[in-house]
């Protein structure tokens, strides 16, 4: 088991080397012109450096006067000092800023990973024991709904109902207006309240999946001889189902849900935009579109790296959770 | 081929002979008694099309195709066609301010200096009848409210300083100074008549001064200036708003001299202590946001475009763009995966580690620094579609690759390969004749679904301004004017049909391809 996972991990390193070598090749590709103009733009805002300074910072930083690969080797080499460089647009180091504003993402994502499990499990489970019914239909077609809602447009109408005509919520940000006066409870509930629509908005679009998954494996274990074999003993369809099929059915649904871990970390991009909750996802989001290198460089880097940490812990679960799984 | 056939012929024609020996039906083997078999693709058919689910996505697609492709040509509109509405529009004309600050006038052949008069300002101040400067004594007589008039003391008077203004008729002449000076007195004091240099004079209640029948003036404390600097104030105008103004009239009505009449509107703002006229005009304007109408079913958008029309290209444009990506990214994938599988070893080896590296790129980020590079670019916004064609079906095939390397590494120890291999069919065809069939199934249901999912991206993105970009229509774009929260609390026609059409495109694929699926493969129906 050691050596397995030892080898799994050497080649995900290989692999994040070379993903990261795409990501390094993409950045120096980018026109030249545009990545000049930003640095001017930012060397125009009050009390920042010049351009000449910023430019400086990204030719060392990204080695811009070696040819590809050089640069890339030291570039790494710098990557595994943990030396990211400082953010154009947010003007601290790239690292202090994720720091700063990551536990946010991974408390949204915690909150949507919950309710997604105890709603989309046990649904999954109900829609799998009663094929072909009304319940089964209505589930499996709520779940491709679920799928199919492009988030922004959910998000618009969840404001337009809760915020506009209700009243609710506000529209966006984490606090309202009045956040500072608050006590301290009162600042907690504050932002919880903030984050009522963006949790839904998630819970709503990733559910889906997770439920057609968990029904799809309920329905092959339900088909298979040992359940047979169960029935034909006489246990009751209770017992059936919530002892020996569920069980077995939990083997898939763990290493998934095992192999999304990572993602908690990774923030919602377009959702966080969408609310301006100031988690990671919306820092990327606007460090990529106002061209802030650095910073996009780590969130990509930072993305590949929790992939493929979710691929490993998925390969490893699946190994611990089912007996039957054997390691090469 | 065709002997084989004549074969079959004569077999037939044997049979029929042979059924002429039995006289019992119940033994002919005639064609109509036979069990009916259908081919494999006709059960497939017949499963599909009793999905109910999948038959309700396959009408929503049939709806949408038409709706995007032949509504284009139907609509009355082109994609980019403008409609103009007139609106009358209060736009500030120009202002009326009361007049705080002292002006003068000098008497004819006196010197009456800037500095002497800042000292009179001075001395007004502080109520004082005297003051002096350069060792000239100057005498102060207050001739009525912000009226006075300065003299040397025990000599000659310099001029005057006032905050009520005589406009001359006549704006290139200049007005005597006695005939001013006058005229200001008996404003001020509130008289009618007033005489100097030997002529008489009249002031009416609005300060329009007279002489014998022709107007020469008219006394106001007002200045009227005009914002815009193309508009010429005329002096019927000045006296019309100033008579408004201290009838405290809020509305009035003026005929220019091209005998045009305009409504006039008079704000006055406390603070500034000034007035601001705002004039009605009908202005030609874009038609944005217009409300659902006979001409525009759905409205129109906020460049005054039909929205109806736009949706229609836009759904060509989704369409398309899902299809286009769909074919770049199984393209790729189905001839690496199945190299892949087919070879196995290190070929296998080597393209499962490019697939692992592909997937481990995050594909949303990329597109996103791409896009706003391309907006930096100033990219053609067609070229620009074709980019993120590209980049979204290049970012796609390792999926794909992965999922038709697995099919067909079962397919590869199935017996009907061997049996090729046995006859000796050559390695391409029986990639491509044998194994790559026996995918497409799998292959067709993957895509349907995966058309769904590129819609939704190319929506996002669009939605994000960074997909397709104006003047082309796409679902996305156009739901993209919601960012504004005027819009999304008040013209619900703007967005909502496009997310409705989006949501139901997206399911509608995904519920024939879960309907292909379970109908290529009742195992699988689950």
């Amino acid at each position: 088991m050691k050596k397995y996972i030892l080898k799994r991990v050497l080649l995900a390193i290989v692999i994040l080397f070379f993903v990261t070598f795409i990501i390094y090749a993409l950045m120096r590709s980018l026109p030249t012109s545009y990545i000049e103009s930003i640095a001017r733009q930012k060397s125009m805002q009050p009390g920042s450096k010049s351009f000449d300074e910023w430019m400086d910072q990204l030719i060392v930083m990204y080695n811009m006067d070696s040819g590809i690969v050089v640069g890339f080797f030291r570039w790494w080499g710098q990557m595994l000092q943990g030396n990211f460089g400082d953010s154009w647009l947010f003007t601290v180091p790239v690292l202090e800023k994720f720091r700063e504003v990551i536990w946010l993402s991974f408390i949204m994502g915690a909150i949507t990973m919950f309710f997604q499990l105890i709603i989309a499990v046990p649904l999954g489970i109900i829609a799998a024991t009663k094929q072909y019914s009304r319940t089964d239909y209505i589930i499996s077609v709520l779940a491709l709904a679920g799928i199919s809602l492009p988030t922004f447009f959910f998000a618009s109408l969840l404001k337009l109902v809760f915020s506009v005509k209700l009243g609710w919520f506000d529209l966006f940000g984490l606090v309202s207006r009045h956040h500072e006066q608050l006590s301290a409870m009162g600042k907690f509930l504050d932002k919880a309240h903030h984050l009522v629509l963006p949790c839904i908005t998630l819970i709503v679009i990733s559910i889906g999946g997770l439920m057609r998954y968990t029904r799809t494996n309920m329905l092959e274990v339900l088909n298979s001889d040992y359940i047979r074999t169960a029935r034909a003993k006489g246990l009751s369809e209770r017992k059936v189902i919530y002892h020996h099929a569920f069980r077995n059915t939990l083997i898939p649904v763990v290493t998934m849900i095992g192999g999304s871990l990572p993602g908690l970390f990774s923030g919602a991009l377009i959702t966080e935009t969408l609310y301006s909750i100031r988690g990671i996802g919306w820092h990327s989001y606007h460090a990529m579109v106002g061209g802030d290198i650095p910073f996009s460089m780590f969130y990509l880097t930072f993305m590949a790296v929790l992939t493929l940490l979710g691929t490993l812990i998925a390969d490893i679960l699946y190994a611990v959770v089912d007996p039957r799984v054997r390691i090469a | 081929m065709s002997e084989n056939k004549d074969k079959i012929q004569e077999l037939r024609e044997d049979d029929i002979i042979e059924d002429k020996g039995f006289e019992d039906p119940e033994y002919s083997l005639s064609d109509d008694r036979r069990v009916k078999v259908l081919s494999p693709g006709a059960m497939v058919a017949k499963r599909f099309f009793r999905n109910r689910t999948a038959m309700v996505g396959l009408v929503i697609l049939l709806f949408m195709f038409t709706f995007s492709f032949v509504g284009g040509i139907v609509s009355p509109y082109d994609e980019d066609q403008r409609f103009y509405r007139v609106d009358s529009m209060q736009k500030e004309f120009c202002s009326a301010i009361k007049n705080n600050e002292f002006r003068y006038s000098t008497a004819e052949g006196q010197e009456f200096s800037s500095i002497v008069q800042a000292k009179m300002v001075l001395a007004v101040q502080t109520k004082q009848s005297e003051f002096s400067y350069g060792g000239v004594d100057y005498k102060l007589d207050v001739l009525g409210e912000d009226f006075y008039a300065v003299s040397i003391k025990n000599g000659p008077e310099l001029g005057i300083a006032y905050k009520s203004v005589f406009f001359p008729s006549d704006e290139s002449a200049k007005l005597p100074y006695n005939v001013e000076k006058e005229g200001l007195l008996a404003y001020t004091n509130g008289e009618h008549r007033f005489v100097a240099d030997g002529k008489s004079y009249m002031i009416d209640d609005d300060g329009i001064v007279e002489s014998g029948g022709v107007e020469i003036g008219y006394i106001s404390n007002y200045i009227v200036q005009s914002i815009m600097s193309d508009v010429f104030l005329s002096r019927d105008f000045k006296e019309r708003l100033i008579i408004a103004i201290n009838d405290g009239i809020e509305d009035f009505v003026f005929e220019d001299e091209q005998g045009e009449e305009f409504e006039y509107r008079i704000e006055y703002d406390a603070y500034t202590n000034k007035y601001t006229i705002r004039q009605a005009r009908d202005t030609f304007v874009y038609d944005s946001y217009g409300a659902p109408s006979k001409e525009h079913w759905l409205g129109t958008d906020r460049n005054g475009m039909d929205m109806l029309t736009r949706l229609m290209y836009g759904g060509r444009v989704s369409l398309i763009i899902g299809f286009i990506v769909e074919l770049i990214a199984n393209f790729i994938g189905v001839i690496l995966g199945g190299i892949s599988g087919y070879f196995g070893g290190w070929v296998d080896n080597l393209i499962m580690r490019i697939v692992d590296i592909f997937y481990c790129i995050p594909s949303m980020p990329i597109i996103i620094i791409l896009g706003a590079a391309m907006d930096a670019q100033m990219v053609d916004p067609k070229l620009r579609m074709v980019y993120l064609m590209l980049i979204l079906g290049f970012l796609g095939w390792p999926g794909v690759a992965r999922m038709i390397r697995g099919q067909i590494l079962s397919l590869r120890e199935q017996e009907f390969m061997t049996a090729t291999e046995a006859t000796g069919i050559s390695i391409s065809r029986r990639i491509f004749r044998h194994l790559v069939p026996n995918v497409i199934p799998l292959l067709i249901v993957s895509a349907s679904m995966g058309i769904g999912g590129t819609i939704i991206t190319e929506a996002t993105l669009s939605f994000l301004g960074l997909g397709v970009k104006f003047p082309f229509a796409s679902w996305g774009n156009i739901i993209n004017d919601v960012n504004n929260t005027f819009v999304l609390q008040n013209y619900w026609f703007i967005w909502i049909p496009a997310g409705v059409l989006l949501l139901t495109t997206v399911l509608a694929f995904n519920l024939v391809g879960d309907g292909l699926r379970d109908a290529f493969d009742p195992r699988m129906k689950r």
